[in-house]
C-alpha cells in the first residue's frame, strides 16, 4: 500500500500553497479535496451559462508575493488587474471616491474637508509605520512566549528588537493601535463622517466586530499589509476570476509531480500511537501518509476529523472555545448590462474598483447591532465590485459580472439554523441598498447567488462561515492563533499539521499560513528549504 | 434608514467632481507657460503640472544670474492666518520672534512637531499687524488648526486663489520698474508692499530662492495672466525668460539654499523614525528663538542640546574636482561612512564643485577634516568611481551683493 | 503671607491623598478645593431634607493599601474587618437571586453546584489573572522613552510572576488579556445572573459593552482592588462615603497640609515652560515651587495652563481623551424600606445588580453609541439607610444607585431626556421591587452632564478619561507622559485621569506624591 510523504487535507489556496512548497522540497504529496474542484474559498464557478462567478473571495489583495514568485503563478497562468479606483456613496446623492493618483486623492477628500484631506498625511503615515512593523511577522512562525526553546527566546527577542527599535511615540501608537476601535482611532485624524466610514471598512471586513469595537484598528492594519511593499496590483482582480488563484496554484503544484484528488471528503485522519499515519475517505477508502497537513480550520480540523482521545483535555477546551462566528455573506448578481449610478460620472474609474454605501460610523456600526441580536443587518454593509468592468473574459460580451460582499450575517439567525425564506430576506436587503442608488437595478438581473454563513460553511467548509476560519481579535493573533502552545502549525498528534487561515497570520488569500506551515514541516522532517523564499525585506 | 434623498444634477457638484479627469492641475499662469514650453518636460509639483524646463535648462539658469527669470511658484502651500492673536501664535508655532517682525517685512521660519522635528519650512509674510501669509512646501492645515486651539485667529489654505511669481535676476528690479510698480525702488532685502495691479492689488517682496537681486509677487488667481503679460512686456528689453525648475534648483543651490523633502524629511512625511531631523541638525539652529515664550517643540529642544542628543548636522561641502557628488556617500578617512550628499552640482558662478550634505555628528561638527566623497559618476552604462576630498564650507556658495544693494542696481 | 512648596489643585480624594503624603515627606501644602467642601465626587451629601446619600461614588472597594499605611488612615478612625463585607445580589426577574457573599463571591447562592464549582474555577483564575496585574497599581508606568533600571527591575518581576502562573496559566492569562468578558464567561459559566453581574462589573463606568474585545480588563480592575486586604471585597462605609474622605483630610490636615475650600483655581502660571503658581478667580496668586493637579487632565491644559503654553501634539493627546461618562447618578428618597423580591435582610444591605444576562448588558450598550439612553437600564443599587440610619429620617430609607448607559452627549439633550431616563429606570426597579415608585419621596438623578457641573468633572466621567486598554498605563492619561510629571515642568497630575485610574483608591494621588518626593520636586 501506498504511503504518500504528506497528504494535505483540503484544497484552497492555502493547503495548495503548502503542498506546492512540500512537493517542491521533494516530497510526493497528495492533495484531497471534497468538491470536485479545487480551491476552497478561492474559485471562478460558471453558475448560469457565460457567467463565471467569483463566488466567495473576490479580490486579490494580500497574496504574499513572495509565495507568488517561488510557486511561478504567472507562469501557471495568474494575472492580477489592479482596482483603478472606489468610493462610498452617500445618502445625499454623491460620493466619495478613493483614487489612485495621490493629488486626485486629496482634491477628491477636500471636497468634503480641507483639513481631513490634509490630515490624510499623517494618518498613512502612522499606519504605514505600524504596517512596517507588524508586516514582518506574516511570514515567521510565531514564538510561544512560555517557551524557552532557543529557537523561541530568539523569535521572542527578535520581535523585542523590532519593538525597541521603535521611537517612543511609535512604541505608544503600536500599543493602542492594538487596542483601539478604528472608530476612535479615524477620529484622532478626520473629522468627516464619510471619510472615516471610507476608511473604516478596512476595520470590519470580515470580523464579527464593528467599527467601534476595540482591536478593529488592528484589522485595519491586516488589510492594508498587502502595500506595505508596494507590491504591484496590491488590490485587484485575478483575471477569470478568484478560481484562476487557485487554478494556477493547482497547476504549479501539479507540474511539479504534486497529485489532486478531488471528489474526496475526508472523514477521519488516522492516528497510531498518538502519531498521524493517514486519512480515511467518507467512502471508507484509507489512504496513507507519512504525514498529514490540514487546510480544514482548526475546529473542523480537531473536532470532526481527529477522534477526541487523541487529544489532551486543555487543547479540545481551547479549540472548542475558538471564536469562530461567521459575520459575513456573498451575493453573487449576473447582470444583462452595467448597472448605472446616477451620482458617479459614466467615465470615473470608481466603476472598475470597490463601491460602498455605507457613509456613517453609526450606520456600520448599527449594522453590527443586528448581527450581535442574531440577525442580519438590516441595512447592510455592502463592499461591491463588479470585476467584469476590467475583466470581460468572466461573462458574455456586454453583460456583467457583480460581487457583494456582505456584512453582517449571524452563523444563526435568531439562534435557529439559517432558512430559505432567511436567505431570500438576507438578499433582498442587499438588492434594496444597491438599487437605491441605482435605478432600475433589479431589471438587470439575470441570476443570482446568495451564499449565507450556511451556504458557505456547506460549501466550502468554513465552520460557521467564517471566512478568516477564526476571528482576529487578539486572543486569536500571533502566538495566540489557533490555540495557545500550538501556534507553530504543530499539534498535539505527531505528524498532523494545520496550514488554514486558522493559523498565524490569519485570514484573506494571503498564502502565508500554507507557506509557514510547509516550512515547519520542512524543518522537522530535517528537509532543506530551498525552494522557500525569505520574507521581503522592509527597509 | 438607507432610502437616499432624491439629488437633482448639479453642474457645480459635476465640476467639482471631475478632478479625476484633470490629475494634474494647470497654474492660473499655464496658458502663457503652455505657449513656451518648447521642450514639454513637466513634472508634479504639489499636483500642478509643472516644467522642469521651458525650452534651454542652461540657459534659464544663465536667465537667473544674467538677466531676469521669471518663475511660477503657484503650486507652494499658501495659508492666509489672520486675526487679533495671528502674531501670537505664530510665535508659539514658528521658531523665529514673529514680534520682531514688522508688517511689511518677511521672514524664512521653520516650525516643530512636540519632539523638535521639524514639519517643515518657509516664509512668512507680514502683510498688516493681523494679517500674514504663511508658503511652504508641504501642508500643514491640520497641524495648524490644532495649534490654533485657544487662539482667536483663522487659518485658510488659499493655495489655489493665490497665483505667485518669482522674478528674479540682476535686471528683475528694472523689469518691475519698467513695468510701472513705481514705488518698488525702496523695497529692501525681505520687505513687501502691495501694488495695483488690473483692478486688483499684487503684493511684492523683495525675496527669492536664488540668492540673487529678485522679488516675488502674489496676485489673485484672476489677474494672474494680465501680471504675466505687464511683466513679460516690460521685461523684453532686459532679457526676461520664463524659466522651470532645474534652472531655479542650480541657482538656490548656490545659494546654499535648502528644500523640505530633498535635503532634509519632514516630520509628517517620515516613515522612518531616525529620519527625522532637528532645526540644530538641518543648519536651522539660529532661528530658535528660546527668550520669546513658548514656541512649539521648546521642551525638545532645548532637551536634545542639553543632553546632545543631536545626531546630525547640515553642512555645505566643497569637493575636488568637477564632477557633481549627487548623492553621493561622505566619508571620513576614506572608510568611514558619516553622511549623504543631498544636492551637489558644478557651480557655474563659483566655479567650484558644490554640496549639501548630512553627516552623522561630531562629524561636520567637531570632527571636519579628512572628509571624503565618493561619487558614482554614470558615464555610459559604467560607473567611474571617484574618491574625492570634500572640505567644509560656508553656505551660500556665492554671495551676491546685488541681492542686498540699495537702491537695487539698474542692470 | 505663608509660602508653600506644593499646591495641590482638587480636593478630591486624590487630591487629599497626594498632600496628605507630600505633607508628611515635609513639604508645605495647600490644598485648593472649588467647592464648598472636600472630596468631589465622593462625598456624603443630603439629596432631601433629612436624606443624606454618597454623592457619585458609593461604596468602597478598592482603597489602597498603600494609601491606608501612608496616610494612617486607620488611626484617624477608617477601619474595616471581614465583617464588613456586603454581598453583590444579581437579581432576577422571573427566579431568586444569586448571592456572591464575601469577597466577590468566596461563596456563591442561588445557583446549581456545577455553576457553583465552575464560578469557583473562574473566580481564583480571575483573582490570579488580577493578581498580577496588581503591583501595577502602586507604579509609576513603564517609561517607553527609556526603561530606567526600577522599570526594568519591575517588568522582570512581572514576568516572573507569569511565569510562576505555570506553563498552561500563562498561556491563558496572555489569551485573554485583551479579550472581551462576555465569551470568557460563556466559555466557562452557564447562569445568565451570574454571567450578568460580572459583564455589568466589567463595564460599570466605562463606554464598553460586555462584548467588545478588552472589557475584561474592567473586570480585573475592579479585582486588583482589595479591602481590609482582601480582593475583591466591598463595603458601604459608615456616614457614607463623605466619611472616608473625613480621614483622609484628617490626616492631611494632621501632616500639616492647609486647605482652602471655596476657592476656584482660574488659572496656572506659566513661565517659560515651568509652573511656578496659580491664579485664583479673585485674582489672587500664590506660587509654589510644585503644582499638583489632582483634576481632570484636559481641563488641567486645556483650561488652567492653557494651549498656548503646551505643544501642539501634546494638545491633540489630551483632546483626544475619550472621556464622555455613561454612568448616571439616581438617588431616591423612599417613605419607607424598599422590598426586592427574594432578596433577604442582608442581600438588602449589599448590593443589588440589575443585569439579567450579558446580552441584556449588550443591548443596554448599543444606543449609547448613538447618543441614546438604554431603554432598559442596567445598574447597581445600594441601600446604606439600612446599616446606616443617620442617612435617612427614622422608617424612610435611603436608595442609591449607579446605573447605565447614559450617554454624556444625549442626542436629544439632558434637558427633554432626563425624566424619560428617570422614567425607563423606575420601570426597572419596579419590576425587581414592585411597589417602589408609590414609595418615593423624592428622586435625584444626576446625568453625566448634571455630575460634570456639579462636581467639576469633564464628560461626568468619574474615571477622568475612558479607563480602556488604549487609555491605560503607559497611555494615561497620555501616552508619552504617563509617569505624573508633564510637559509643564513642575506641574504634576495626581487625579483619576493618571494611572492607574478612578475609583476610590487614592492610587494616583500616592504614586504621583511618590514622584514628586523622588523628583526633590
Amino acid at each position: 500500500m501506498k504511503a504518500w510523504d504528506a497528504i494535505v487535507i483540503g484544497g484552497g489556496h492555502n493547503g495548495l500553497v503548502n503542498a506546492c512548497y512540500l512537493q517542491r522540497a521533494g516530497l510526493d504529496v497528495l492533495v484531497v479535496e471534497k468538491n470536485d474542484w479545487v480551491g476552497g474559498a478561492a474559485t471562478s464557478r460558471e453558475l448560469t451559462p457565460g457567467f463565471l462567478y467569483s463566488n466567495c473571495s473576490y479580490v486579490c489583495s494580500l497574496f504574499r508575493p513572495e509565495i507568488m514568485r517561488d510557486l511561478e503563478l504567472p507562469r501557471f497562468g495568474l494575472q492580477v488587474i489592479s482596482y483603478e479606483g472606489g468610493a462610498v456613496f452617500t445618502r445625499g446623492g454623491d460620493y466619495l471616491a478613493n483614487y489612485r493618483d495621490h493629488d486626485a486623492h486629496r482634491r477628491e477628500f477636500a471636497r468634503f474637508s480641507r483639513r481631513d484631506a490634509e490630515a490624510y498625511y499623517r494618518y498613512s503615515r502612522d499606519v504605514t509605520r505600524q504596517c512596517r512593523f507588524i508586516q514582518p511577522l506574516l511570514m515567521r512562525t510565531a514564538p510561544d512566549p512560555t517557551s524557552f526553546r532557543p529557537r523561541d527566546l530568539g523569535e521572542l527577542l527578535y520581535l523585542g528588537k523590532k519593538f525597541a527599535g521603535l521611537s517612543a511615540e511609535e512604541m505608544a501608537l503600536t500599543l493602542r493601535f492594538w487596542t483601539m476601535s478604528i472608530s476612535d482611532f479615524l477620529d484622532e485624524y478626520f473629522e468627516t463622517d464619510v471619510i472615516k466610514a471610507n476608511f473604516a471598512l478596512s476595520g470590519i471586513i470580515g470580523t464579527a466586530l464593528g467599527p467601534m469595537s476595540p482591536g478593529t484598528a488592528y484589522v485595519l492594519l491586516h488589510h492594508y499589509m498587502g502595500e506595505v511593499d508596494g507590491s504591484v496590483g496590491a488590490w485587484g482582480y485575478a483575471r477569470g476570476g478568484m478560481g484562476a488563484v487557485t487554478r494556477a496554484l493547482a497547476a504549479s503544484f501539479q507540474a511539479s509531480g504534486g497529485t489532486i484528488r478531488t471528489g474526496a471528503e475526508v472523514d477521519q485522519v488516522l492516528v497510531q500511537r498518538g502519531k498521524a499515519k493517514g486519512i480515511v475517505l467518507a467512502d471508507g477508502e484509507e489512504i496513507y501518509g507519512k504525514l498529514v497537513v490540514s487546510n480544514a480550520d482548526v475546529k473542523r480540523t480537531f473536532l470532526k476529523l481527529v477522534e477526541e482521545k487523541e487529544l489532551p483535555d486543555i487543547f479540545l477546551r481551547r479549540v472548542k472555545n475558538f471564536k469562530i462566528r461567521g459575520s459575513s455573506g456573498k451575493v453573487n448578481i449576473a447582470l444583462d448590462s452595467l448597472p448605472e449610478f446616477p451620482a458617479l460620472p459614466k467615465d470615473s474609474p470608481v466603476y472598475r474598483g470597490d463601491m460602498h454605501f455605507t457613509d456613517s460610523m453609526e450606520r456600520m456600526e448599527r449594522a453590527y447591532d443586528d448581527w450581535k441580536t442574531g440577525r442580519w443587518s438590516a441595512d447592510p454593509f455592502l463592499d461591491m465590485v463588479i470585476p467584469t468592468t476590467l475583466d470581460p473574459t468572466m461573462a458574455p460580451p456586454g453583460k456583467h459580472f457583480m460581487s457583494c460582499f456582505v456584512q453582517y450575517a449571524p452563523p444563526k439567525v435568531n439562534g435557529r439554523d439559517w432558512t430559505d425564506a432567511d436567505r431570500d430576506g438576507f438578499a433582498e436587503s442587499v438588492i434594496s441598498q444597491i438599487a437605491d442608488y441605482s435605478p432600475g437595478f433589479r431589471d438587470r438581473i439575470v441570476h443570482m447567488e446568495v451564499r449565507t454563513p450556511r451556504e458557505i460553511e456547506a460549501e466550502v467548509g468554513l465552520t460557521e462561515g467564517n471566512i478568516f476560519q477564526g476571528e482576529l481579535t487578539f486572543d486569536q493573533l500571533l502566538f495566540n492563533r489557533p490555540v495557545p502552545g500550538y501556534a507553530q502549525y504543530r499539534s498535539p498528534v505527531g505528524g498532523l499539521y494545520i496550514c488554514g487561515s486558522s493559523t498565524h497570520p490569519g485570514g484573506g488569500v494571503m498564502g502565508a499560513p500554507g507557506r509557514n506551515a510547509a516550512a515547519e514541516i520542512l524543518r522537522d522532517l530535517a528537509k532543506p528549504n530551498q525552494h522557500m523564499s525569505p520574507a521581503h525585506d522592509v527597509i | 434608514m438607507n432610502r437616499q434623498l432624491k439629488i437633482k444634477p448639479s453642474t457645480a457638484r459635476t465640476t467639482a467632481q471631475s478632478h479625476f479627469r484633470t490629475l494634474r492641475l494647470g497654474t492660473p499662469f499655464q496658458p502663457r507657460i503652455e505657449a513656451l514650453a518648447r521642450t514639454n518636460d513637466w513634472y508634479n509639483w504639489a499636483g500642478y503640472r509643472a516644467p522642469h524646463s521651458l525650452w534651454d535648462e542652461e540657459l534659464e539658469y544663465f536667465a537667473i544670474r544674467s538677466q531676469a527669470a521669471l518663475f511660477d511658484v503657484s503650486p507652494m502651500t499658501k495659508y492666509r492666518i489672520e486675526g487679533k492673536d495671528a502674531e501670537a501664535f505664530l510665535n508659539r508655532v514658528t521658531l523665529r520672534d514673529v514680534t520682531k517682525l514688522k508688517a511689511g517685512r518677511v521672514h524664512y521660519t521653520a516650525w516643530c512637531d512636540d519632539e523638535g522635528f521639524v514639519l517643515d519650512d518657509g516664509t512668512l509674510f507680514r502683510l498688516s499687524p493681523t494679517r500674514f501669509r504663511l508658503c511652504s512646501q508641504e501642508r500643514h492645515l491640520p497641524w495648524l488648526l490644532d495649534s490654533a486651539i485657544g487662539f482667536d485667529v483663522t487659518v485658510e489654505e488659499e493655495t489655489e486663489a493665490v497665483a505667485g511669481l518669482a522674478l528674479q535676476g540682476p535686471t528683475s528690479f528694472a523689469v518691475l520698474r519698467d513695468a510701472g510698480f513705481s514705488g518698488v525702488e525702496r523695497l529692501k532685502i525681505f520687505d513687501l508692499a502691495d501694488f495695483p495691479h488690473d483692478g486688483s492689488t499684487v503684493t511684492i517682496s523683495r525675496t527669492g530662492f536664488t540668492g540673487d537681486l529678485g522679488y516675488e509677487l502674489f496676485v489673485p488667481a484672476a489677474q494672474a495672466l494680465s501680471l504675466w503679460d505687464r511683466l513679460m512686456a516690460a521685461g523684453e528689453p532686459r532679457g526676461i525668460r520664463a524659466i522651470g525648475y532645474t534652472a531655479l534648483n542650480r541657482a538656490r543651490l548656490e545659494a546654499g539654499l535648502i528644500v523640505a523633502n530633498a535635503d532634509f524629511v519632514t516630520s509628517e512625511h517620515a516613515i522612518r523614525a531616525d529620519r527625522l531631523r532637528m532645526p540644530d541638525e538641518i543648519g536651522l539652529g539660529f532661528m530658535i528663538d528660546l527668550e520669546k515664550g513658548h514656541l512649539n517643540g521648546r521642551r525638545a529642544i532645548l532637551e536634545a542640546r542639553a543632553k546632545r542628543k543631536l545626531r546630525h548636522v547640515l553642512v555645505g561641502l566643497e569637493i575636488e574636482g568637477n564632477i557633481p557628488a549627487e548623492h553621493a556617500i561622505v566619508y571620513h578617512r576614506k572608510s568611514q561612512e558619516v553622511g549623504l550628499v543631498s544636492a551637489a552640482m558644478w557651480s557655474p558662478m563659483a566655479k567650484r564643485n558644490i554640496a549639501i550634505a548630512s553627516l552623522a555628528r561630531p562629524f561636520g561638527d567637531t570632527m571636519v577634516d579628512d572628509l571624503w566623497v565618493e561619487i558614482y559618476a554614470l558615464r555610459e552604462l559604467q560607473y567611474q568611481k571617484l574618491m574625492k576630498r570634500a572640505k567644509l564650507v560656508p553656505r551660500p556658495f556665492i554671495k551676491l551683493d546685488r541681492r542686498t544693494a540699495n537702491p537695487p542696481a539698474d542692470f | 503671607m505663608t509660602s508653600f512648596d506644593a499646591v495641590v489643585i482638587g480636593g478630591g480624594h486624590n487630591g487629599l491623598v497626594a498632600a496628605a503624603t507630600l505633607a508628611k515627606a515635609g513639604r508645605k501644602v495647600l490644598v485648593l478645593e472649588a467647592a464648598g467642601d472636600v472630596g468631589g465626587a465622593a462625598r456624603t451629601e443630603e439629596f432631601a431634607p433629612g436624606f443624606r446619600v454618597s454623592s457619585v461614588a458609593h461604596l468602597l472597594n478598592r482603597l489602597h493599601p498603600e494609601v491606608i499605611k501612608t496616610l494612617e488612615l486607620e488611626k484617624h478612625g477608617l477601619q474595616f474587618a471581614r465583617g464588613d463585607f456586603v454581598p453583590s445580589v444579581a437579581l432576577s426577574k422571573n427566579g431568586p437571586p444569586l448571592v456572591l457573599h464575601g469577597a466577590y463571591g468566596e461563596v456563591l447562592t442561588g445557583a446549581n453546584p456545577s455553576e457553583q464549582s465552575d464560578w469557583k474555577e473562574l473566580r481564583a483564575q480571575l483573582l490570579r489573572y488580577a493578581g498580577i496585574l496588581k503591583p501595577f497599581l502602586s507604579r509609576r508606568p513603564p517609561d517607553l522613552g527609556g526603561m530606567s533600571m526600577l522599570d526594568t527591575a519591575a517588568l522582570g518581576q512581572t514576568a516572573l510572576a507569569l511565569k510562576k502562573l505555570g506553563k498552561e496559566d500563562m498561556r491563558d492569562f496572555l489569551r485573554v488579556l485583551l479579550m472581551n468578558v462576555a465569551d470568557l464567561l460563556d466559555e466557562q459559566l452557564a447562569d445568565d445572573r451570574l454571567k450578568g453581574l460580572l459583564a455589568f462589573d466589567a463595564t460599570l463606568g466605562s463606554h464598553l459593552g460586555p462584548r467588545s474585545p478588552t472589557s475584561l480588563l474592567g473586570l480585573y480592575y475592579r479585582l486588583a482592588g482589595e479591602t481590609a486586604g482582601v480582593a475583591g471585597a466591598q463595603i458601604l462605609p459608615k456616614g457614607g462615603m463623605g466619611a472616608v474622605i473625613a480621614a483622609i483630610g484628617t490626616a492631611a490636615e494632621k501632616a500639616g497640609a492647609t486647605i482652602r475650600v471655596g476657592t476656584p483655581v482660574a488659572r496656572i502660571i506659566v513661565e517659560k515652560n515651568r509652573a511656578v503658581g496659580i491664579a485664583l478667580d479673585n485674582g489672587e496668586e500664590i506660587r509654589a515651587r510644585t503644582i499638583v493637579s489632582a483634576i481632570n487632565p484636559a481641563t488641567t491644559f486645556l483650561d488652567l495652563v492653557g494651549p498656548r503654553e503646551i505643544d501642539t501634539g501634546f494638545v491633540r493627546k489630551v483632546k483626544n481623551i475619550r472621556m464622555k461618562g455613561d454612568a448616571a447618578k439616581l438617588h431616591l428618597a423612599l417613605d419607607r424600606q424598599p422590598e426586592f423580591t427574594g432578596v433577604d435582610a442582608a442581600g438588602h444591605k449589599g448590593r443589588l445588580v440589575i443585569a439579567p444576562s450579558p446580552d441584556h448588558v449588550e443591548r443596554a450598550f448599543n444606543p449609547s453609541k448613538y447618543g441614546a439612553f438604554s431603554p432598559e437600564p442596567v445598574m447597581e443599587i445600594t441601600l446604606p439607610s439600612l446599616a446606616d440610619p443617620s442617612l435617612a429620617p427614622t422608617g424612610a430609607s435611603v436608595l442609591s444607585a449607579v446605573v447605565q448607559y447614559a450617554p454624556y452627549a444625549l442626542k436629544e439633550g439632558w434637558g427633554a431626556g432626563k425624566p424619560k431616563f428617570l422614567e425607563a429606570i423606575m420601570a426597572q426597579l419596579e419590576t425587581y421591587a414592585p411597589g417602589i415608585g408609590k414609595t418615593v419621596l423624592h428622586a435625584e438623578l444626576l446625568t453625566p452632564a448634571d455630575i460634570e457641573t456639579r462636581y467639576r468633572m469633564s464628560g461626568g466621567h468619574w474615571h477622568h478619561g475612558e479607563l480602556q486598554a488604549d487609555q491605560m498605563l503607559m497611555s494615561r492619561p497620555v501616552s508619552g507622559w504617563s509617569g505624573y510629571e508633564t510637559p509643564v515642568e513642575g506641574l504634576f497630575l495626581a487625579g483619576a485621569g493618571s494611572h492607574p485610574g478612578g475609583g476610590v483608591s487614592g492610587a494616583p494621588g500616592v504614586n504621583a506624591a511618590r514622584r514628586i518626593i523622588g523628583m526633590k520636586g
